[in-house]
């Protein structure tokens, strides 16, 4: 933990914080209407975003085994269920789409309770609310390395999943489509369930509560799409609708989670 | 003139020692409206009510299940304005409001599963079905736990409040999702038989018992917000001086 700290800061200290650097002159109301190449340069409304959300994938790359955990404990289960069930093949098939993604759900949990957690703890999360900017730019890069990390991995590696529970081949790209429009909802959604329990005592329990049913519709759809396409239907209809979720998703959950934020640190 | 009084009644309701004495003038009126309705509701639902012609007697139970279910979904509206309110005007007692609701929304889906799994076992002849409706109450359940939870979770009750309305607005939003997924998703139970507009395809006889129930569950929803309330003011103000004067005996 310590040297996880020590870590933390020191990257942000070399990837550079906008808000650090910047000269106190850019702070007044002329900074921002300077042409983009103009010394000292007032840094865009995409600056920091972009800023935190490289430092995260350099941190994360770094500490790579750390971040591929959630990987691991997605087999992890995935191997628990033809132990749980029995390894015949038909029920296997038959199950295959709804445990691989109640499977990523509960990895996605994993990383969930450090998504803001350490830069609570060392008051970073405040000054995401002291700047000029909003802090929406950065919720949603935090939101997009969360995806990158846990998300990405999960699609990547979920036809290996996928023949380990003797899914039907034909439903095989459904499954990786719908993930992959599914998992950024799961991530939204995560991590406004995050930003709610972000200072509370028991935060991980209650993190699991809050988000299982908001994420409700997501499993619906998504499992209803790869089941239609094993039947060799055409699974359409739900992923439109799943994809429609996300959208929604997208769209409010950030405000969400700022204003959650917000509240937790003031 | 009027409209001036009530506008200034209205601002010095929001302050804690005035609400105080309006719950507890308002309270008991409610308690007694909800005693009176749901007697005559339940007299009218389990002597007047003929019984259905399928299912006999057992049906009277829908008297007390549809009420619930509705007055589950009911709380959650009205939380959710308190809920809006809270944020936008950070009003302490509004907070206070629609945290009190969470609870008593809890009850009545509870009280709806209950019935409903009770009903269940001789009609479909099994306690739990993964059934549409059956399941998004559950998950209304959830979400008024997960309400309540992370409300006790805050040693600071404001902060607290306002981290759970931006929760219950979120729910807000998603619940109708929830709803139709669910719905798509399987359905058992018996479609919606009364309608506000058209024809209702439920027998007329066994309307007015449903209606006096459904008054009898607003009176109680009206009655045990005040309470809750009260006693939530009470707990949180315990050290201020309006509580001292109104608890200690005048000495």
């Amino acid at each position: 933990m310590k040297a996880r700290i020590v870590d933390h800061k020191s990257a942000g200290e070399r990837t550079g914080s906008p808000y650090r650097d910047r000269p106190a002159t850019a702070i007044s109301s002329s900074g921002e209407s300077q042409p983009a190449g103009a010394e000292p340069a007032s840094p865009g409304i995409l600056a920091a975003p972009l800023a935190l959300l490289g430092r995260d994938l350099k941190l994360a790359m770094r500490r790579l085994g750390e971040s591929l955990l959630p990987l691991f404990f997605l087999f992890t289960v995935i191997i628990l269920i033809p132990l749980g069930v029995g390894p015949g093949p038909n029920l296997l098939a038959r199950m295959a789409p709804g445990m691989i993604w109640v499977a990523a759900l509960l990895a996605s949990l994993l990383a969930l309770e450090h998504l803001f957690r350490p830069d609570l703890e060392d008051a970073t999360l405040e000054q995401w609310f002291v700047g000029r900017q909003s802090a929406y730019g950065r919720v949603v890069a935090r939101l997009v390395s969360h995806w990158l990390i846990t998300g990405l991995p999960v699609i990547v590696f979920s036809p290996v999943a996928a023949e380990m529970l003797n899914l039907p081949r034909e439903a095989l790209p459904t499954l990786v489509l719908s993930l992959a429009i599914g998992t950024p909802a799961l991530s939204l959604l995560g991590g406004l369930a995050a930003a709610l329990t972000l200072s509370t005592r028991g935060a991980s329990v209650l993190l699991s509560i809050l988000i299982f049913p908001l994420i409700v519709p997501l499993v619906i759809f998504a499992t209803g799409a790869v089941a239609m396409a094993a039947d060799g239907m055409n699974p359409d209809a739900h992923l439109g609708l799943l994809a429609a979720f996300t959208i929604l998703a997208a769209t409010l959950a950030p405000f969400g989670i700022t204003a959650a934020l917000r509240m937790n640190v003031e | 003139m009027i409209w001036k009084t009530l506008k200034i009644w209205f601002h010095k309701l929001g302050s804690a020692p005035s609400f105080y004495r309006f719950a507890q003038v308002v309270a008991p009126w409610l308690w007694a409206g909800f005693a009176i309705s749901a007697g005559i509701g339940l007299y009218l639902a389990l002597y007047v009510a003929p019984p259905d012609y399928q299912q006999g007697d057992s049906a009277r139970i829908l008297y007390i299940h549809v009420p619930a279910a509705w007055q589950a979904m009911f709380i959650y509206g009205a939380m959710s304005v308190l809920a809006v309110i809270a944020l936008i005007w950070r009003i302490r007692l509004t907070e206070i409001l629609a945290m009190s609701c969470a609870p008593i929304g809890a009850a009545m889906a509870l009280i709806c599963l209950a019935t409903g799994s009770i009903w269940g076992k001789p009609m479909w002849g099994t306690w739990w079905e993964w059934d549409a409706r059956l399941t998004s109450m559950l998950v209304l359940l959830f979400i008024y736990i997960g309400i309540m939870g992370l409300y006790a979770a805050f040693d600071d009750h404001r902060k607290g409040a306002r981290i759970a309305s931006v929760l219950i607005l979120a729910g807000a939003v998603n619940l109708p999702i929830i709803h139709f997924s669910v719905e798509w998703w399987n359905t058992l139970h018996q479609g919606q038989t009364i309608r506000l507009m058209g024809e209702s395809s439920m027998d007329p006889s066994m309307l007015p018992p449903l209606i006096w129930m459904v008054i009898a569950t607003k009176l109680f929803f009206g009655a045990a917000l005040l309470d809750r309330a009260r006693n939530e003011l009470l707990a949180q103000d315990q050290s201020k001086n309006w509580v001292r004067q109104k608890v200690l005996p005048a000495s």
